[in-house]
């Protein structure tokens, strides 16, 4: 049982998988910009995540994880802050595709593609 | 800061940042609230697999609700928990995927990897085939 924790984070995994073939999300596709993505919100809830095991907000059971650890932190806790943003951006990929809704970082017709992002940002909705 | 604080704090953070900072205002966009009320439903599972089995516990002096109980699940509703979890995961999670998304359209924004574009589904092919 102690996979228990991993156990979870797999089933997040194929859960919002499936959607990179059946929707052609394309977001493990496009790996680079998935990494950048990554990052920052990887480091926010690392250093709260850390934070809060200090002040002891929460915890984490023995009998149910692996028992790496990074530091204070559990291995699980550094792969659900990879696992879960993952799965939301797939999810948000999943929905454009089918629906078309813009996002904000789409390409206008009317500006050309090299134009300054910026100039992206005011009339996309 | 107890968790209630933080958490609370943490929304008003990325809410400021994607209304006012980034600019990036997915919060006026239902491209944003239709997936996130599928990832908040996938949260209220998974989350509650995690706190009902007592993966992880709470200390009820940093939570609206009381403590995780060491012999038995939490309160499945009410006390402050929602599917076992603190009311308190809703906010750190609705930070976390707003961030997530956040970053993924500024990183579009400014070019990498802006395409390709997401799309068409592959039930759509056959569609397009038949014309």
């Amino acid at each position: 049982m102690k996979l228990a924790y991993l156990g979870v984070l797999v089933f997040i995994l194929l859960a919002s998988g499936w959607l990179e073939v059946v929707l052609r999300t394309r977001v493990y596709t496009r790996w680079r910009r998935l990494v950048l993505t990554l990052t920052v919100p990887v480091a926010v809830f690392v250093v709260w995540d850390i934070y809060a095991i200090g002040a002891d907000h929460w915890g984490f059971s023995d009998q149910y994880t692996t028992g790496i650890l990074l530091g204070v932190l559990p291995l699980e806790e550094l792969l659900f802050f990879i696992v879960v943003p993952i799965a939301a951006i797939l999810s948000v990929e999943a929905v454009r595709s089918v629906k078309g809704w813009p996002l904000g970082d789409e390409v206008l017709p009317d500006l050309p593609p090299d134009a300054h992002p910026d100039l992206h940002i005011g009339p996309l909705r | 800061m107890t968790y209630t604080q933080l958490a609370l704090v943490g929304v008003a953070a990325v809410v400021l940042l994607d209304l006012l900072v980034v600019r990036t205002r997915l919060l006026t966009r239902k491209a944003f609230w239709v997936p996130y009320a599928i990832i908040v439903f996938f949260q209220l599972v998974t989350n509650g697999v995690l706190t009902g089995f007592r993966i992880v516990t709470y200390n009820g002096d940093m939570i609206v609700g009381d403590s995780t109980p060491i012999d038995g699940p939490p309160p499945f509703l009410g006390e402050g928990r929602i599917a076992f979890a603190p009311m308190e995961d809703l906010l750190f999670g609705f930070a976390l995927v707003l961030l997530s998304i956040m970053m993924w359209v500024v990183w579009g924004r400014r070019g990498v990897q802006r395409t390709p574009m997401a799309g068409p589904p592959l039930w759509r092919d056959r569609a397009r085939d038949a014309q």
